[in-house]
């Protein structure tokens, strides 16, 4: 499993099965029915400002997607539609079509969407709880009625902080450190059972240990869970992810397989990007 | 020259950190200096008859005032339950809610409300809670220090909520939880303390408040029972007690000053002790 995270070779040989079932990027659009988020035609705005224009993507069930580009490209922006989380700005507006399993999510109730949706953010943001509230809160929130210490215990364990934390889970979520809040984070996301898990720059706050781990992490998930995720760590998306697409003011420029992205890129500035003359 | 240049920048320098130590000093100086004395005076009569026994009729010595330590706590309940859901509330909604133009209306006004001077609400509460129906009561002292209470803790609980990092905010919305949700079960957790101690000082900054009682509550020399009748408090008692020419009466005053100082402090620290031993708070 340690082969699993690093090097480029073992992920390359990881993605070998898929490479059949998608055999062109995404812009070769025969409709599979593994594909969980259709996004076409999309363009965000900041009031007057527009941030993303024309986006055409498709999200591949049970695989990770990594969203690279310099800052400011909009790749966040863009994480934050799927789950309509930039609602939460005033004044945004978004036009294009985002399909979630073939039903339009602009149209889904929005706390249904972010149950299937879970999102992962920057920096990690535990609430003043116990480590077990924190867990336990959107299922609380959902209106869950079962055995929550069960699903505390699994959510933990998907997580991988189960074993760190079971004789802790009535103290401080703040006592944890960084990289065990992020996980923590990660297993407040994956309580509710979503569908897609958004992750934005999750590693960006850790140490290199820390992201090694959470990134075995995504690697485990991707049985149950669908995972998009931005970095601006070009290494982490060539070790973590089956696909990779590349984002520019705001466009996307370039999406493909990631071994194919960053082995032989078809455009020019994608290269210039993943070989660092920019960005 | 430059020698004498030296020797002035130095004097200057001196004479500079001994002005603003002073100033300092005096500062501190002035506050104990009030609160020793009131220690002093008010401590010397200060017995259990002053907590239990009414006030004696004029003449004879002796004494307490049982009925204005309870009529101060009675008013500051009623203060509470007007001033504080309506406080709290739109401390919530201009932190979270607020657009822009309609939030600097309202802080604005909250601002000005909070220096209107208190006999201004007294005259306010009086044309509001007494004429209409031609008697003091507590319920009028209690309009009177509501309107007191909103604005200190709208500002308070504003700015305690906007403290909240908005990443706590998201992590909850982004597992579904509506607004209010949000609000109610992580934002407003995480500022608790901070809000309650708004609270606890808005509650003491009204509790000396004279002027508006004198023609609200007015006051009482006997129980009063319920809310639609004259009730006594600490302050108008104060008021009363150290204006009148008896020595005994002087000494109670002094006395009630150290009782009303005594109470909003305990009530601070032991608020205090309570939030911080119930953590659950941002532990930094």
């Amino acid at each position: 499993m340690g082969a699993t995270t690093h090097g480029n070779n073992a992920t390359a040989a990881r993605l070998a099965p898929q490479v059949v079932m998608s055999d062109k990027t995404s812009q070769a659009s025969d409709k599979d029915a593994l594909v969980r988020f259709e996004i076409s035609d999309l363009n965000f705005y900041y009031g007057a400002k527009q941030a993303v224009f024309g986006l055409n993507l498709k999200i591949p069930k049970n695989r990770v997607t990594a969203l690279i580009g310099p800052s400011g490209c909009g790749k966040s922006t863009f994480l934050r539609t799927l789950n309509r989380m930039n609602e939460t700005i005033r004044n945004t507006r978004v036009v294009g079509q985002i399909l979630l399993d073939g039903q339009d999510i602009l149209q889904m109730d929005v706390v249904g969407l972010r149950r299937r949706v879970g999102m992962v953010f920057q920096r990690p943001n535990p609430f003043p709880k116990s480590i077990y509230e924190n867990v336990a809160y959107g299922l609380r929130i959902n209106g869950f009625q079962g055995r929550l210490d069960d699903l505390v215990e699994h959510s933990l364990r998907r997580a991988a902080l189960w074993e760190e934390a079971k004789d802790y889970l009535h103290n401080s979520a703040f006592a944890l450190s960084g990289g065990q809040q992020q996980r923590l984070c990660i297993a407040r996301a994956l309580a509710v059972d979503p569908e897609v898990l958004l992750l934005d720059e999750p590693c960006s706050a850790l140490d290199p240990v820390t992201t090694a781990k959470i990134e075995e992490l995504m690697f485990h998930l991707k049985d149950s869970c669908t995972m998009a995720i931005v970095t601006h760590n070009m290494q982490q998306a060539a070790r973590a992810s089956d696909f990779t697409a590349f984002m520019l003011d705001g466009k996307l420029i370039e999406h493909s397989e990631t071994s194919k992205l960053f082995t032989t890129p078809t455009d020019p500035r994608t290269e210039a990007y993943i070989t660092g003359r920019f960005g | 020259m430059s020698r004498m240049l030296l020797i002035w920048r130095k004097s200057l320098n001196v004479v500079m950190l001994t002005l603003t130590g002073v100033a300092a000093f005096g500062v501190v100086a002035v506050l104990f200096l009030i609160l020793g004395y009131l220690v002093w005076n008010g401590g010397k009569s200060l017995n259990l008859d002053f907590f239990t026994q009414l006030p004696k009729p004029v003449g004879e010595t002796g004494g307490g005032m049982a009925n204005a330590i309870v009529g101060s706590l009675k008013l500051l309940l009623l203060a509470a339950l007007m001033g504080l859901p309506v406080g709290l509330m739109a401390g919530v909604y201009l932190a979270e809610f607020g657009g822009k133009t309609f939030s600097y209306v309202i802080r604005y006004t909250t601002d000005l409300l909070n220096g209107v001077p208190s006999i201004v609400i007294g005259i306010f509460a009086y044309s509001l809670a007494v004429l209409p129906v031609r008697h003091f009561s507590a319920v009028a002292g209690g309009v009177a220090l509501g309107i007191m209470v909103i604005p200190i803790t709208v500002r308070s609980t504003e700015e305690f909520l906007r403290a909240v990092p908005g990443s706590l905010r998201e992590g909850a919305m982004a597992l579904g939880a509506s607004k209010w949700r949000t609000i109610a079960t992580v934002v407003l957790p995480a500022a608790k303390g901070g809000i309650i101690t708004g609270v606890l000082l808005a509650l003491a900054r009204v509790a000396g408040e004279t002027a508006p009682l004198l023609f609200t509550a007015f006051s009482n020399r006997f129980w009063s029972p319920g809310w639609g009748q004259p009730i006594a408090s600490l302050p108008v008692m104060i008021y009363t007690y150290a204006i009148a020419p008896y020595d005994d009466w002087h000494r109670q005053a002094w006395a009630a000053g150290l009782v009303l100082l005594a109470l909003v402090l305990v009530a601070n620290i032991g608020t205090r002790v309570v939030l911080s031993r119930g953590g659950g708070g941002r532990s930094t």
